[in-house]
């Protein structure tokens, strides 16, 4: 399997994951009262400001035969975790958590909150509130979370390096083999990559944007009309 | 008990609410109503707690302690732990902003509360409730391509299709003409007129409670200061600030002077000046301060000394200002205190009114209120 392959498997479990994990973290942090919410807000935002290898490094501890996270795996499926597809998965979505979670807690927040105690109000508790109001009306913040989480997870390199080692076929992914190029001076090669990674990052934040922005708001209210 | 009487008492609305506000320690809304079918309105300047009832009664608020029961069901009772969630009150609550959900057109809004609700029976209420408020041929627009009033409309009906056993309005019709205030308003009666439940209507405009009201529930800092008919509690306010939210122009501090009990009056000097008045009897004794208060379109204007009325209290002042506001005009008058005097335009001219002119302000005893 070419590294690419796997950066797109990664990314799309990644994106995938974090946004049916980030979901509920960013209703409760959208519409909690409780006071020590912004703990929770600080842990979230932790791997923007945290080196790549800091977050590698202790969750290579977590994964490792003898840290929890390692035994756990190693119980229920037999094998470890470090240095595998699923270690890194475990490490990136830890890695791309506040780029899955953000734009929804602040389209959340950005609903009118009259909405939601007028759904109430008409009968729908709060999971037909979230599925029927929240959901729709936050559209172009789930979009974006999904396609940030999945391209912040294609350009990572420094935790899929300390987490995945260098395994070809397993947890070899573009960045990485990227760099491997550079130092067997395959410079065509990790140049062919690299152009596609940085079209694919640019076209991936012109969608982001071009959303937000509502470029293509009129086709956006014909889907939601039906 | 007859049939009217039992339906009346089995549908009425019956609350005992208190509620801290979060944010102002020092309100507290504490207020017992009862309610019959039929629109009450709940009249008082804002700030009163007119919305913070409205919420604790549809539960988007918890109150502190009280009861609320609808229909002979209790949906509150701080004391038993029952607290029925706001889905499940079956109390349609439409808020002055409306929220209307801006990603439904106004035939998904609508249909938004029946979804559990058999499809042949959804299509039937729906069928009627879009006729009755006249919005057929709005069913695929969004909010945002709707006028004002159709909003209005397309929010009442989205409340009242669900068949609520209480509805709850917060001026819902503010920033509508007359006009197409009173045709919704006529269209809310008539449904309200097959479908016998109590509506309470938040206002603070007492012209949507002359055209609305069979009983207004008077509030102010959130205590209940006054009920029954529109007349009785705002044309008789007994405290200052209603008298200033029900529209009398002319609040005066006054002492009394003396009682006549057999004439069933007594005499006020008005603030410091020697301006005296007549005003009709009440619970107070010579020497005690207190205010007066009188519509400025209840006080007649003349240019020259007036004889022969039955009036009885004329005074002579001094025209201070006169400005016109659209077709009304607004004098001010000293006559050692100031009284604003509503007049029309061709009063004006006719009198050949302008400032520094003298006048005589002519008052009826039974146009004078006393409030405390």
């Amino acid at each position: 399997m070419n590294s690419l392959a796997l950066s797109f498997e990664l990314a799309a479990c990644v994106a995938g994951l974090l946004l049916l994990i980030g979901t509920p973290v960013a209703y409760w942090l959208a519409y909690s009262h409780w006071r020590g919410k912004f703990l929770l807000e600080s842990i979230v935002a932790l791997p923007l400001v945290l080196p790549p290898t800091v977050v590698g490094f202790y969750a290579l501890l977590a994964m490792g035969p003898r840290g929890p996270l390692g035994k756990m795996w190693m119980a229920l499926f037999g094998h470890g975790l470090a240095f595998t597809f699923g270690g890194l998965v475990v490490a990136s979505v830890v890695y791309s958590f506040p780029f899955g979670v953000q734009p929804l807690i602040a389209s959340f927040e950005a609903v009118d909150r009259k909405l939601l105690e007028a759904s109430a109000v008409l009968g729908s508790g709060k999971w037909q509130t979230f599925l029927r109001v929240i959901l729709p009306l936050s559209l172009p913040g789930v979009v974006t979370a999904v396609v940030l989480s999945f391209a912040h997870t294609l350009g990572e390199f420094g935790v899929v390096l300390m987490v995945g080692g260098d395994l070809a076929g397993a947890t070899r992914t573009a960045s990485i083999d990227i760099y491997d190029r550079v130092e067997t001076l395959e410079y065509g090669e990790a140049n062919r990559l690299a152009l596609l990674l940085l079209a694919i990052a640019f076209g991936v934040l012109c969608l982001v944007y071009a959303v937000n922005r509502r470029v293509w708001t009129p086709a956006w209210t014909r889907w939601t009309a039906k | 008990m007859d049939t009217m009487d039992r339906e009346v008492n089995s549908l009425r609305l019956v609350a005992c609410i208190q509620k801290k506000r979060r944010e102002d320690a020092s309100f507290i809304l504490d207020v017992s109503l009862d309610a019959p079918p039929g629109i009450t309105i709940l009249f008082g300047p804002s700030g009163a707690g007119k919305s913070t009832l409205l919420d604790c009664l549809s539960g988007l608020l918890r109150p502190d302690a009280g009861k609320i029961a609808v229909c002979e069901k209790v949906l509150f009772d701080s004391a038993l732990g029952i607290d029925v969630p706001p889905q499940k009150r079956r109390i349609a609550y439409v808020f002055q902003s409306l929220a209307l959900f801006p990603h439904l057109t106004v035939e998904q809004n609508i249909a938004y509360g029946l979804r559990d609700i058999p499809d042949q029976d959804r299509r039937r209420r729906m069928e009627e409730i879009l006729e009755a408020f006249g919005v057929e041929n709005l069913r695929k627009r969004k909010p945002a391509q709707i006028s004002g009033g159709e909003r209005q409309r397309t929010a009442l009906a989205r409340s009242l299709v669900t068949e609520p056993r209480l509805l709850l309005l917060d001026e819902p019709l503010t920033g509508l003409d007359a006009e197409r205030k009173a045709a919704i308003v006529e269209d809310l009666r008539a449904w309200n007129a097959s479908k016998r439940i109590p509506i309470l209507y938040v206002t603070h405009n007492r012209e949507e409670v002359d055209a609305l009201g069979e009983r207004v529930i008077a509030i102010d800092k959130g205590r209940v200061v006054g009920h029954g008919a529109p007349m009785e509690v705002l044309d008789a306010p007994r405290r200052k600030r209603l008298a200033q939210a029900a529209g009398f122009e002319n609040l005066l501090d006054a002492t009394v002077v003396d009682l006549r009990e057999q004439d069933g009056v007594m005499r006020l000097r008005l603030g410091e000046s020697a301006c005296e008045i007549e005003v009709p009897l009440a619970h107070a004794s010579a020497g005690d301060r207190v205010q007066v208060a009188i519509r400025a379109g209840d006080i007649l204007l003349a240019s020259e000394g007036p004889r022969g009325l039955s009036a009885r209290n004329v005074i002579e002042g001094r025209m201070a200002s006169l400005e016109q506001r659209g077709t009304l005009c607004i004098a001010r008058v000293d006559c050692g205190v100031t009284f604003v005097v509503h007049l029309t335009p061709g009063a004006v001219r006719s009198l050949k009114l302008a400032a520094e002119k003298p006048v005589w302000l002519v008052l009826k005893t039974h146009s004078c209120y006393l409030v405390d």
